[in-house]
Parts: structure tokens; sequence; C-alpha cells
């Protein structure tokens, strides 16, 4: 019963996805190209969204629903792990035309193909967990 | 009111509900980060047997296992239910763009079917796509330690400078991708 509300919480985001064309190859092929306001509207409005909501958790020291305090740790900066993990991540992004959770939703839209991507994004992430402490970070 | 629904959804209904997402998953404790779950998976696979990274209990990443199972039963409900028809209404100069590339009918459907089916696997183009393309993901988002969800959204709403410098990575990549290689990969 505890992951219930996580399940709604992913159909509400695939349905969502699915419906804002998000999950669309094409859409993010557009948006590289600068040729449509859609994916910046709607990047921009869930930050913009985005920014006052967690502006509020803070300033209201909200608690979670189990009534802990909702904690949002910084990331700790630096510049070559974002910057390069960053352009790595883009390069497949725009070849793929899908990020992590769109890869997902379009296996539920049928789209089985994605799976091989998917496999081949556990097999990066895994390479990526053995050769960390050789990379800048 | 179904009618509706089954039109393609506006950007503006699009970001709050994402936003809406994070704000809840956020509420309950967690945080809102998609590609933390390919390391998840791994974890389960047994990879913390071999690497360390992996070494954790991922019964605690359940919840985020669970959203995921959730967004593909979502993708599948909205294929099911709530589309009256799935071309994707992208621009004039995109088709144009697209079509010179050689993609038959874009924007007809999700992804371009040719490219997008397991015949394609069989030649170099589909593979370099799906194996390099999804090695890419997985490899730069761990690198990054996010994806759009984690640093573009969730980051950017906290004003995170390293979620800024990860996003204008993600830019700088898919702008070489789609401007410099895309052209000469999409032709091979």
């Amino acid at each position: 019963m505890k992951y219930l509300k996580y399940l709604v919480l992913g159909i509400v985001f695939g349905i969502t996805l699915t419906k804002a064309e998000i999950i669309s190859w094409y859409r993010i092929y557009e948006m590289f190209k600068f040729q449509a306001f859609h994916m910046y509207g709607v990047i921009g409005s869930a930050v913009v969204l985005g920014i006052v909501i967690t502006q509020i958790i803070k300033r209201t020291r909200m608690k979670t629903l189990s009534g802990e305090p909702i904690v949002i740790s910084p990331k700790k900066f630096s510049i070559a792990r974002y910057l390069i993990g960053g352009i790595i991540f883009g390069l497949g992004w725009a070849m793929t035309g899908a990020c992590p959770g769109p890869m997902f939703i379009l296996v539920g839209n049928g789209v089985f193909v994605i799976l091989v991507a998917i496999a081949s994004g556990l097999l990066g992430t895994y390479v990526y967990g053995r050769i960390k402490h050789k990379l800048p970070h | 009111m179904l009618e509706a629904i089954k039109q393609p959804w506006p950007w503006y209904v699009a970001g709050p509900v994402i936003a809406f997402v994070m704000f809840a998953l956020i509420y309950f404790g967690n945080s809102f980060g998609l590609s933390a779950n390919f390391r998840n998976i791994c974890s389960v696979f047994g990879a913390g047997k071999s690497c360390d990274f992996f070494a954790f209990d991922w019964r605690k990443q359940l919840w985020n296992l669970v959203f995921l199972a959730g967004t593909v039963l979502g993708g599948f409900v909205a294929s099911q239910f709530l589309m009256s028809d799935t071309s994707v209404a992208i621009s004039e100069a995109t088709v144009a763009d697209l079509k010179a590339l050689g993609i038959n009918n874009p924007g007809n459907g999700f992804v371009p079917a040719d490219l997008f089916s397991f015949e394609s696997l069989l030649s170099l183009k589909g593979v370099v796509f799906f194996v390099v393309g999804g090695f890419l993901v997985g490899f730069g988002t761990r690198y990054a330690g996010g994806c759009t969800s984690g640093h573009a959204i969730s980051g950017l709403s906290d004003l995170q400078p390293a979620s800024l410098v990860a996003v204008i990575g993600f830019f700088i990549g898919g702008l070489l991708m789609t401007h410099l290689l895309l052209p000469h990969l999409l032709t091979l």
C-alpha cells in the first residue's frame, strides 16, 4: 500500500509525457533545432513553478507526509563531472530522442526497440561505476 | 471532456504536472530523478558484487522503481485509451529538415518508424542509434549525477549551480549531435 502512491504518480507522469509528446524523437530534434517553443514551454514552466514550490517548501519548513523535515541536499559543486557528463548525456539524448524517463514510457507505448537503448544504458551506467575513480569529477 | 484529453496536451498543462510530480515525490520524502533507476536496476541485477558503486540496498529505492513501473503503465494507458491519433505536429521547418535527411513522413507517429524498428538493428545505423545512443545516456547521466528530471527540473528549481552546469552540458551535447553528427548518422 505504501508504494501505491508512487505507482499512481508514475502513471500520471507517463500519461502526461505521452500526451504532451515529450517522448517523441521529433520533439527533441525540433527542440535542439530551436524550431518550436513546445519543449521550452514544458521545461520552462516546470522549472518556474518548481522554483516557487521549492521556495515555499523551504520558507514554510514544510514537513513530509510522515512528518519528517524536508531536506533538499545541495549538490557538491564542480565543473568537470557536470559538464563532461552532461555533454555525454546530451549526445545520447539527441540521438535516441529520449532521456531515461521517456525511454521507459516509450516501452509502454509499444516502441519495444527502445529496450535495446535501455539495456545499453544499463551497461553505460555499469561501466561508469567501474571506471568512475579514473574520471575527473 | 474525454475528447479534450484525447487531443495532444499543450506545454502549459505538461509543465505544471511535471512540477506537481516533483513536489509530490519531495512531499513523500524522496526526490525526482529518473536516471537513478539505471543504477538501481544494475544493483537489482547484482552489480554490487563486482562494483562498490552498486553495493547498496536497492530495496530502499524501491519507491523509485515502482514510480518507473508506473510510467510504463502510464504510457500504455495513454496509448491505448487516450489517443485519437499519434501524429506529432512538429514545425514545417523541422519536417523539411528531416525530409532532407531521408526521414519518411516526419511527425507521423512519435518516432521515425524506419529507424525505430527491430530490422534497423541489423544495420550499422540502428546499432549506432540504440546501442551507442543508449550507452551515452546511461554513462552520461550517472557521470553528471542526473538527467532531465534530476538536474533540469529538480536541480534548477532549487537554483543549484551544479545543475545549471549540467544543463548547459546537456545542450552542448544535444546541439553537437543534432547539428553536426545527426546529418551524417541519419544517412548511414
